[in-house]
């Protein structure tokens, strides 16, 4: 072989490999369980459409496996003595998807924007926040109206999160159609119902982390069509799978199963003082409702209708949790202590209620079992099976005895339980109001240290957990169903998918 | 012959008034809050109410129609609440796809049941006409979910010959857009073959033992030329009809084969709309319905037209 033509076959074979690695772009196609609403992480609401999030818009803080609050685009943050100042160092060499540098001005420009937006479900989250100062290029500091613990983990969620400062200016309110952050991928296109799908952003800070290039989002609301969909090869991951299914995926040698425990919870709000409704022998006193609670098994329910995944719980947070209070484990089913409560609470005859339920197959299922293990105890739960949107609106006016509500959890335990216990908490449908719990809740939103705020904890849940206007049943399992040829996928608490560290083979 | 027309497209006028009017009072009578339900779990009482007077849902009745109203007639549909996209935009990219996999549907529906209809009819009492029979009383109670369901187990997870969920747009690629409507086309066709075949049977029945075929037959017309230059053409017109009308159903009925195979059609659209409370896409997705129910009808009058000379004065 003369040195020409060996020089040509090399270049011909090096052209060769260069096409077929450019041929072989990897995609990963994820299936959802629903369309999530508009992009805009100022605007957004849903647990889905933050699983999107988590690929295209990095925050100032993110969390580990642990729960351990850790820097993403801040490098490092620390809190005056005093609780009311904090100052960000941020990530330098960090670019938004149009270009533009992420700097202290975009970061302010960034919570400004969730602060003062109309429309922005922000705001409530991070509204301790007073001004956003920019101390050098790369350092921001927050002045605090007053100090507020969760402020942190606020920042590891969409309150965190930067959008370009130039594309939010640009497209105004409709920002959530092309939303522009500085996330591992870049927004591409979406098509509603259809498919939302993000590239690979070449100029990520921390590009080495990822290896795929291109990732499909796919709305399936069908959990077993979703199933059909991974296991015929149209998706390589799903979320949200049925406890059902299990077992035919530990079968199938093609799909790997990945599972935790969700932040959130599934539990029974009572409605204790909103309207007419809350005159019943169990909105008055505190022994009636503890009856109910003891009338339930929640290792039964999770056994007869999950195949025994989920985490039974009686807190706000699971027992994983470096806030569970172990000094409060969950009751056992006592059905004659019940039955004593109800007599001591001068009950007499069944305890009708009226149990309004969300219209979901498993949901139903779960308060199928409720009702009759209460009815040994003494209660009639009287079902009202309702469509989510109407219950939601039944629940505001108080229209319920009994509402099935699942919470999807938030990092700190504030975020599980203020709105729901506070006297003024947006989603206190029951109406619980005590002014000296107000004030322990308060309290532990305000110091920071660990130990401090897991004892006033502690007092709140002897408050709560024995007077409180919710029973909390279980934990929901995250449960996620891939291919077996995705390597490097972690199931993380908030149950969001990270898509750095994820391998194609 | 067809000096109808003119007249017929004017009442359209105060029909799709009306329909706006009763889309917009039923819809309100929807227990549920957009507001609430938009803000899901953020309930802040502050941006709830930004929502209202954003949606000019804290308006009075009137005024949130005159405001809609106006604006279709200058061609806005308005904005959907809950991705923030034009109704207008959302219609036109699903449209296209419900009424390619209603054309198709439709294609199934035709071939399969007009040909048992007729084959029922003529050879009415042997094994062919009760086979078609209980092939019709099939099509009609198996319901399409489950149909598709056991499709995709079959066709695509078993012996992945064809895609599980999605669609592809023709322009796109041809031959994948074929493959991800073949299913749900077929699973829709079924049940309306089914409808087809049984209307198709009783009307070639009842044009058979008519006079015209008698004299037809005793003029020594072959058996074929009979059956279909004479009996069919006369038996077409309430399938004609029907055929639109199944069609027009289509639009909107779609919808849990949309779910089963997850196609981004019209169907799922007003679905997760009412879900959701997402008026202005409920709204404007009733009024498109409306209007192409309206205009098949229309289609089908001319139709009738075309084929029963009777009609053409």
């Amino acid at each position: 072989m003369t040195p020409r033509i060996a020089f040509r076959s090399a270049a011909a074979a090096v052209a060769l490999a260069l096409a077929g690695a450019a041929g072989a772009q990897t995609t990963l196609r994820i299936g959802l369980a629903e369309d999530p609403d508009a992009l805009d992480p100022t605007k957004a609401r849903t647990y889905v459409g933050r699983i999107v999030f988590a690929s295209i818009c990095d925050k100032l803080f993110d969390i580990d496996e642990k729960l351990n609050i850790v820097p993403q685009l801040a490098l490092s943050h620390e809190t005056s003595a005093d609780g009311r100042s904090v100052t960000i160092r941020l990530r330098p060499g960090v670019k938004f998807h149009d270009g533009e540098p992420f700097d202290a001005e975009a970061a302010k420009f960034s919570l400004e924007r969730h602060l003062n937006e109309q429309g922005s479900f922000r705001r409530a989250e991070i509204a301790q926040i007073d001004k956003v100062a920019v101390l050098d290029p790369m350092t921001i500091r927050l002045a605090l109206k007053a100090p507020f613990a969760p402020l942190m983990a606020q920042l590891t969620d969409r309150a965190g999160m930067m959008v370009s400062p130039k594309a939010a200016r640009a497209l105004g309110d409709k920002f959530g159609t092309a939303p522009v952050c500085a996330g591992p991928y870049k927004f591409t296109e979406r098509v509603a119902q259809d498919r939302i799908v993000v590239d690979r952003f070449p100029d990520y800070w921390d590009k080495g982390r990822v290896t795929i290039d291109r990732i499909v989002y796919r709305p399936i609301q069908d959990s077993t069509v979703r199933l059909a969909n991974l296991r015929s090869g149209q998706l390589d991951l799903l979320e949200r799978m049925l406890a059902t299914d299990i077992d035919a995926v530990k079968k199938d040698n093609r799909l790997r199963l990945a599972t935790g425990v969700e932040l959130g919870y599934q539990g029974i709000t009572i409605n204790v003082a909103n309207g007419e409704k809350a005159n019943s022998p169990l909105g008055k006193d505190a022994r009636v409702r503890r009856a109910l609670e003891l009338s339930i098994d929640r290792e039964a329910i999770d056994n007869v209708v999950f195949n025994g995944v989920q985490t039974p719980n009686n807190q706000w947070v699971s027992p994983s949790n470096p806030f569970y209070q172990a000094k409060f484990p969950t009751p056992k089913r006592d059905v004659a202590r019940a039955r004593a409560l109800l007599k001591e609470a001068g009950v007499t005859g069944p305890v009708t209620l009226d149990f309004m339920v969300p219209n979901n197959p498993e949901t139903r299922a779960v308060a199928e079992v409720i009702q009759s293990m209460a009815a040994e105890a003494g209660f009639d739960l009287k079902i009202r099976v309702t469509e989510f949107a109407t219950s939601l609106n039944e629940a505001e006016k108080g229209n319920f005895q009994l509402y099935m509500l699942a919470w999807s959890g938030r990092t700190d335990p504030d975020g599980n339980l203020f709105s729901f216990a506070s006297c003024k908490g947006p989603l206190n449908y029951g109406r619980f109001c005590d002014p000296a719990m107000d004030e322990l809740l308060q309290k532990a939103r305000s110091v920071t240290s660990m130990a401090e705020r897991k004892a006033l904890y502690e007092q709140v849940a002897a408050k709560w957990l024995t007077e409180g206007s919710v029973i909390y049943l279980y934990h929901r399992a995250l449960l996620f169903a891939h291919s077996a040829r995705l390597d490097g996928f972690k199931v993380m608490p908030d149950g969001l998918i990270r898509v750095t560290d994820l391998k194609l083979k | 012959m067809l000096s109808f027309l003119p007249r017929r497209l004017l009442q359209l006028v105060p029909t799709l008034f009306l329909v706006s009017v009763l889309i917009f009072l039923l819809q309100q009578l929807l227990p549920g809050d957009p507001a609430l339900v938009m803000a899901g779990e953020e309930a802040d009482p502050a941006v709830i109410e930004q929502i209202r007077q954003k949606y000019r849902l804290d308006q009075p009745l009137p005024m949130q129609y005159l405001h809609w109203i106006g604006g279709v007639l200058r061609g806005d549909l308005g904005e959907s609440m809950r991705i923030q996209q034009p109704v207008a935009t959302l219609i036109a990219e699903k449209l296209p796809v419900t009424l390619q996999l209603a054309a198709m549907a439709m294609v199934f529906a035709i071939a399969i049941g007009i040909p048992a209809g007729i084959v029922s009819a003529v050879r009415k009492g042997t094994a062919w006409d009760v086979g078609a029979n209980v092939l019709a009383l099939g099509g009609l109670s198996v319901p399409n979910f489950w149909l598709g369901i056991l499709m995709i187990f079959l066709f695509s997870v078993t012996l992945g010959w064809l895609p599980a969920s999605g669609f592809v747009s023709p322009f796109e690629d041809l031959g994948q857009s074929l493959a991800t409507t073949v299913m749900p086309a077929f699973v829709l066709g079924s049940g309306i073959a089914a409808v087809l075949m049984r209307h198709m049977r009783s009307a070639m029945l009842q044009a058979m033992s008519a006079d015209y075929v008698r004299t037809a037959r005793a003029k020594g017309l072959l058996e074929h030329v009979v059956v279909i230059r004479h009996a069919l053409r006369n038996a077409l017109t309430p399938v004609i009809t029907l055929g639109a009308l199944e069609f027009g159903t289509l639009l909107s009925g779609a919808v849990l084969t949309e779910q089963v195979f997850s196609i981004p059609g019209f169907g799922k659209l007003i679905v997760d709309a009412v879900f959701n409370r997402d008026y202005a896409v409920v709204q404007g997705v009733v009024l498109v319905t409306a209007t192409v129910y309206i205009l098949l009808n229309l289609l089908a009058d001319v139709l009738y037209v075309l084929v029963n000379p009777r009609l053409r004065s």
